[in-house]
């Protein structure tokens, strides 16, 4: 059932408080969850790492509302401990990436289908096909480094084949650039955008910290190759979101959209615990919500419902995809971006065609790593030893 | 030749910094922490905090369908406990399949730096490799016959990928020499050959006769991989062989 957020008060804020105990609690099973308890913490963690960065680059161009940032800000940090230490150690930075592009194909899939906009369906259904060929080229690191099975990982919810190959995704940054939706754009269409904003984020930045965490060259190549995709996802994500919205619109449209993630989470989690952090979290964004609504009437002089006038939109859906991602793939796969519109690829622009022909003109990391690479249930080891044999 | 390490300006010691190491160790004693305040203690008995509420770190699979799994054999597994063999085996296979991964490094590093004075051959490390990859097959199939599946991780497996990685930081490393290199493979055979001696004991406590037969192969084979391995890490670093650890091989090629 959609929530309401101006009848459910939600958790005040001096009544949101943590421990190190809490916040370090037990951590997931990354063998007995199901894949999707671990799609919803990477998730949620993306969408309180963007609260603080969104509230810090708030914090930088508004000084009369600081400390009203700094104090939701503390509460954002905390959540986002609490739920990015629920992955447990025994997944191997590899294996959480793999988790990664889970969570970029199976989110990014339902809120295409769901997305009013068929403008902005487009570029999601553009952006999901290629991390789809990120897991792909993931996969095949995994089990050709570590010797391992990604779909230890997906848990057979999503498919390992090739979507538009990354070796194509390099882009000229004016390639990159969408057109924002309007002033007066379905709240779901707002609620989208800045949820994959902040997936992809999350993304690059975490490719970014562990790909040097790795010794052999060719990992380190192809994260350097996939975190440069993903800041062109983030520069193709980010500017959907209207540059016009004022700071306040925009924060308070961020804790409607953490609401309606935490909501989404609750409803569907399959773990008691996970479940119970979800709850407690949906309560305190709902503090949040009316904390900064009461703010937008002081500092805007507007009722907030004239932003966010109904309640939420449904939850969103954390199931397999693979219907509809299959599809995507056989009719979309060969589609470029030129300038803010989607071409075939015989009509890709120069500019993408040259920085292109560059970037990739010393090898191509991740056409090494999945060179003749087709995945097996239990690594391609399983289906060359037993020909072998 | 064996293998030999520049001197340099590595910069990690006291000594090569005698002016700050003279101020390091002086000090200003009102700000040091006094250490009758507490001990290392404090962090053993937070970590058992964590350990008395701690979950497993996962569950055998059950099989898919129990008729499937009293057909295949799982049902006949006479041990006190059949997941254990299960997970034993689901842990074997994760460290064979790693394993050949690791050679396939270390094949890299040979083709690239040469044998560093040990004496391997490409033939060899290829040939360890290829029984690697054997043994990984032949435990899917175990796992198999007795009603399991291959394609689980089991936790133990999981475990084994922990501990493995560091083995293949040192591996994957371009960084690391060819004797650097095999000191990791060192520690993975060593692990290794535990193990396959502990599979051999599970398989008899299950009564699977045949089982036991392949493993004690295995185990044969492994024993044989230690050995060179070790012969090799010796003639990298000292240049000749020292005294053996493990019974000679038998003759199993």
């Amino acid at each position: 059932m959609p929530i309401d957020l101006y009848t459910t008060r939600g958790c005040p804020i001096d009544q949101q408080r943590f421990t190190w105990r809490d916040m370090v609690s037990r951590p997931i099973s990354k063998l007995d969850d199901d894949a999707f308890t671990r799609v919803r913490v990477i998730l949620l963690n993306g969408i309180e790492t963007d609260a603080l960065r969104f509230q810090h680059a708030a914090a930088r161009r508004n000084r009369d509302i600081r400390l009203q940032l700094a104090q939701i800000r503390r509460v954002e940090q905390h959540q986002a401990t609490m739920v990015n230490w629920l992955i447990g150690a025994d997944h191997s930075p590899l294996e959480t990436t793999i988790a990664y592009e889970q969570v970029a194909i199976e989110v990014t899939a339902d809120l295409a289908l769901k997305e009013p906009d068929p403008y902005l369906a487009q570029a999601y259904r553009f952006g999901l096909l290629e991390d789809f060929d990120h897991l792909y080229r993931y996969s095949a690191l995994l089990d050709r480094l570590e010797g391992k099975d990604a779909n230890n990982i997906l848990q057979s919810y999503t498919d390992i084949i090739p979507g538009r190959p990354t070796v194509d995704e390099h882009r000229a940054p004016e390639d990159d650039l969408r057109n924002p939706y309007d002033r007066d754009a379905a709240l779901a269409t707002k609620l989208n955008a800045m949820t994959l904003t902040a997936a992809e984020f999350q993304t690059h930045d975490y490719y970014m910290n562990i790909g040097p965490l790795f010794a052999d060259p060719v990992a380190r190549q192809l994260y350097a190759e996939i975190a440069s995709i993903e800041e062109q996802h983030v520069t193709q994500y980010g500017s959907l979101i209207n540059p016009d919205e004022s700071w306040m619109e925009q924060w308070l449209l961020h804790e409607a959209m953490e609401v309606w993630n935490y909501h989404s989470a609750m409803e569907a989690e399959t773990n008691h615990h996970v479940k119970a952090i979800w709850e407690r979290f949906l309560d305190y964004e709902l503090g949040h919500f009316q904390y900064v609504a009461e703010l937008f009437k002081q500092v805007e002089g507007r009722d907030p419902a004239e932003l966010i006038p109904g309640p939420l939109p449904d939850a969103m859906s954390f199931q397999s995809h693979r219907d509809f991602i299959r599809q995507v793939l056989a009719q979309e796969v060969g589609l470029r971006a030129k300038g803010t519109q989607f071409v075939d690829k015989s009509l890709e622009s120069q500019a993408s065609l040259d920085y292109r022909k560059h970037i990739n003109s010393a090898g191509s990391p991740s056409e090494t790593v999945a060179s003749g690479y087709q995945w097996s249930p239990g690594t391609e080891l399983n289906r060359k030893v037993v020909v072998a044999v | 030749m064996k293998e030999s390490t520049p001197m340099g300006m590595n910069k990690t010691g006291m000594q090569m910094s005698p002016f700050d190491a003279t101020d390091m160790r002086t000090g200003v004693p009102s700000m040091q922490p006094d250490p009758g305040a507490g001990d290392e203690s404090a962090i053993a008995g937070m970590r058992n905090s964590y350990i008395a509420e701690a979950d497993p770190v996962g569950s055998v699979p059950v099989p898919a369908t129990v008729t499937g799994a009293v057909t295949a054999g799982m049902s006949m597994l006479a041990g006190n406990a059949p997941q254990l063999f299960i997970d034993k085996l689901g842990e074997r296979l994760a460290f064979e399949r790693t394993g050949t991964r690791l050679y396939d490094a270390l094949l890299a590093k040979f083709d690239a730096l040469g044998d560093g004075g040990t004496g391997a051959t490409r033939a060899e490390l290829e040939r360890i490799r290829a029984d690697e990859a054997r043994h990984f097959a032949m435990l899917a199939h175990a796992i198999e016959t007795i009603g399991g599946d291959p394609t689980a991780q089991t936790p133990c497996a999981d475990l084994a990928g922990v501990e493995s990685m560091g083995l293949m930081q040192v591996l994957s490393d371009p960084r690391t020499t060819f004797v650097q290199s095999l000191h990791a493979i060192l520690v993975a055979e060593m692990a290794d050959n535990a193990g396959w001696e502990v599979l051999v004991a599970l398989a008899d406590e299950n009564h699977q006769a045949s089982l036991s037969t392949e493993f004690t192969t295995a185990l044969s084979e492994e024993q044989d991989h230690l050995e060179m391995v070790r012969q090799w890490f010796q003639r990298g670093v000292i240049g000749r062989t020292v005294g053996s650890q493990v019974a000679p091989p038998p003759q199993t090629h």
